[in-house]
C-alpha cells in the first residue's frame, strides 16, 4: 500500500507545530497504525532525520496510551479500538491521512503527537478512590451485590484512561471520563462512603483543568475504545445534583464524650 | 513513588453554592431546569394558539381570561417567571459555550468526522440565539404590537389574521418554528440526561418523547401562519 501522510511536528510544549508531508510505500495491510509509524521511524532514521513522537505502550488495546486523531477521528476510523489495534488493512491503497494530536487546552502538546494528559490523574487524585483495609485480600462475595450493579461497575471500569472522549468532544470535555470514573464506585457499596463528596471533587478539578461542558452530542462514546455508554454520565449528573443538594455533614459538638 | 512527581494544582473548595453555580454540571442543571419551565410554556401557548380555528370568539375569549386571572395580576407572576427562566438560560448557555470554545484553542485541520451527533445538537448555539430574537420580535409583533402594522389591542384574532397576511412575516415565524423544533429535539432529550433521568430500559422512550414534543409543536405552530395564508383562517 501507498500512503499520503501529512503528520503534526511540534518541537515542544512551547513552539509552534505545523503538518509534515511524508509518502510511504511499503505498507502492509497486516500492520497496526503504530507499526506503520515505526517503519515511517525507521526510514526517517535512516534518512538522518527526526522521527515522530507518539506515545504508545502495550500495543494490545488495554493501557490508553497510544491515540492519534486519523483524517478528524480519534482512533480512526473503526469503532470501539485503540491505534495499536487498528490495522492499515482499515485504509485504501493511494490514501491521505492527517495524522494529529489531542486537542484540547487541558492536554498540551509535548513533542509531535504526544499530549500531557495528567489532568486526567489529578482528576482522579480528586476523589476517584475507595477508602480500603490494607493487608489480605478480603473474601471475593463477602458483600453480596446485585449481577446488574457489578456489571454496570464492570463496564465503567473498563475506561483506559486514553482521553479519546476528549478528542473526540466538539467541547473538548471530559465528561465521559470522569462520569467513568464516580460511576464505577457509585454503583458498588465500597464505594458509598466517598460518594457524595467525590463526584463534587472530581467535577470541580475536571472544570479546573479547563475542560470544556457536556452538551450530550454522544461523540465520546462513539470514540471509546472501550464504548463507554453516556448512561454513566447520567449517573454523574444525578449524583451531582444529589451531592449538591444535600448540606455536607457537620460534626455536633452536642453529644457527651464517650 | 520515588522519581514521580505529579504536577499538583489543585482546585480550591468554594460554598456549596458558588460550587454548584460556579461548575459546568450545576450549569447545565441550570439550563435543563428552566428547560422544564419553557418545553412546558411552549406546549401550553401551543395548545392556546390553537384556538384559532375555533374562531375569533374563542381565541379572543381565551386570551380575556389569561390576562384577568387573579385580577389580572396572576399573568405578571406567570411573565416574570418566564422572563427569568429565559435569562437563566440564555446566560447558563453563554457561560457554557464560551467555556467550552477557550477548551480548544487550536482546533483540529481535519474537520472532525461526526459520528453520533445530531444537526439537531450541533446546531443548539446557533438556534438558541435565532430563538431569542425570535421571541422578542414575537413580543413586539403580537404582544405589545410595536411591529405589527394594524394591531388592535385586545382582538387576538385580528392581529394573527392580519400579521401573518404578510408573507415574510409567515415565514420568519415558520423558520423559527423549525429551529425550536430542531432546539427542542435534542433539548429535551438532553434535559433528561443532564437531570439524570436515564435507565437502559426507558433510554429509548426518551428519543421518542423528545422526537414527539418537537414535531408536534413545530407542526402545531407552523399550522397557523400557512393556514392564514391558504386563507383556510380569515
Amino acid at each position: 500500500m501507498k500512503l499520503t501522510l501529512h503528520i503534526w511536528r511540534q518541537q515542544n510544549a512551547k513552539s509552534k507545530g505545523r503538518f509534515v508531508k511524508y509518502d510511504l510505500d511499503d505498507v502492509s495491510p497486516d500492520m497496526s497504525f503504530l507499526e506503520m509509524l515505526d517503519v515511517l521511524n525507521e526510514k526517517l532514521i535512516a534518512e538522518g532525520q527526526e522521527p515522530v513522537a507518539f506515545d504508545h505502550d502495550c500495543r494490545e488495546g488495554i493501557c490508553g496510551t497510544c491515540g492519534v486523531v486519523v483524517s478528524g477521528r480519534a482512533h480512526g476510523p473503526r469503532d470501539r479500538t485503540t491505534m495499536c489495534q487498528l490495522h492499515m488493512r482499515e485504509f485504501k491503497d493511494g490514501d491521505t491521512l492527517w495524522i494529529e494530536p489531542w486537542r484540547a487546552k487541558a492536554f498540551p502538546v509535548l513533542r509531535d503527537l504526544i499530549v500531557d494528559r495528567s489532568a486526567l490523574d489529578r482528576i482522579i487524585a480528586a476523589g476517584g478512590f475507595i477508602g480500603a483495609p490494607t493487608g489480605s485480600a478480603p473474601d471475593a462475595n463477602a458483600i453480596p451485590i446485585p449481577k446488574e450493579d457489578a456489571d454496570l461497575a464492570m463496564d465503567a471500569a473498563a475506561c483506559i484512561g486514553c482521553g479519546a472522549c476528549v478528542a473526540a468532544c466538539p467541547n473538548a470535555s471530559a465528561m465521559l471520563f470522569t462520569a467513568a470514573k464516580v460511576s464505577q464506585f457509585a454503583k458498588l457499596p465500597q464505594g458509598q462512603p466517598e460518594r457524595y463528596r467525590r463526584v463534587k471533587a472530581m467535577v470541580r478539578q475536571m472544570d479546573f483543568e479547563g475542560f470544556g461542558n457536556c452538551t450530550n452530542h454522544g461523540e465520546c462514546s462513539a470514540a471509546c475504545p472501550k464504548a463507554i455508554s453516556l448512561d454513566h454520565i447520567a449517573q454523574l449528573n444525578r449524583d451531582y445534583l444529589r451531592s449538591s443538594l444535600r448540606a455536607d455533614r457537620r460534626i455536633v459538638s452536642e453529644v457527651g464524650a464517650g | 513513588m520515588a522519581g514521580i512527581a505529579i504536577d499538583v494544582a489543585v482546585a480550591a473548595p468554594r460554598s456549596r453554592i458558588a460550587a454548584f453555580f460556579g461548575s459546568t454540571v450545576g450549569r447545565k442543571m441550570v439550563m435543563a431546569v428552566t428547560g422544564v419551565f419553557l418545553v412546558l410554556f411552549v406546549i401550553g401557548h401551543m395548545i392556546g394558539n390553537l384556538q384559532v380555528y375555533l374562531g375569533p370568539e374563542s381565541l379572543n375569549h381565551y386570551a380575556e381570561l389569561l390576562r384577568e386571572l387573579g385580577h389580572g395580576g396572576l399573568i405578571w407572576v406567570f411573565r416574570g417567571t418566564m422572563l427569568g427562566a429565559v435569562a437563566l438560560h440564555v446566560w447558563a448557555a453563554t457561560a457554557l459555550t464560551l467555556g467550552s470554545w477557550a477548551a480548544r484553542p487550536t482546533g483540529y485541520r481535519r474537520r472532525q468526522q461526526y459520528v453520533e451527533s445530531t444537526y439537531a445538537s450541533r446546531t443548539m448555539r446557533w438556534g438558541g440565539p435565532l430563538l431569542l430574537i425570535f421571541i422578542i420580535y414575537h413580543l413586539l409583533h403580537l404582544t405589545t404590537g410595536q411591529a405589527h402594522g394594524s394591531f388592535v389591542v385586545g382582538d387576538v384574532y385580528h392581529n394573527v389574521v392580519a400579521g401573518f397576511s404578510v408573507w415574510w412575516v409567515s415565514g420568519f415565524y415558520i423558520l423559527a418554528q423549525l429551529a425550536l423544533g430542531l432546539h427542542l429535539y435534542h433539548g429535551v432529550w438532553s434535559m433528561l440526561q443532564t437531570l439524570g433521568l436515564s435507565h437502559a430500559s426507558y433510554n429509548r422512550l426518551r428519543t421518542v418523547i423528545a422526537l414527539l414534543i418537537a414535531l408536534v409543536i413545530a407542526i402545531g405552530n407552523i399550522s397557523i401562519p400557512v393556514a392564514v395564508l391558504a386563507g383556510f383562517v380569515s
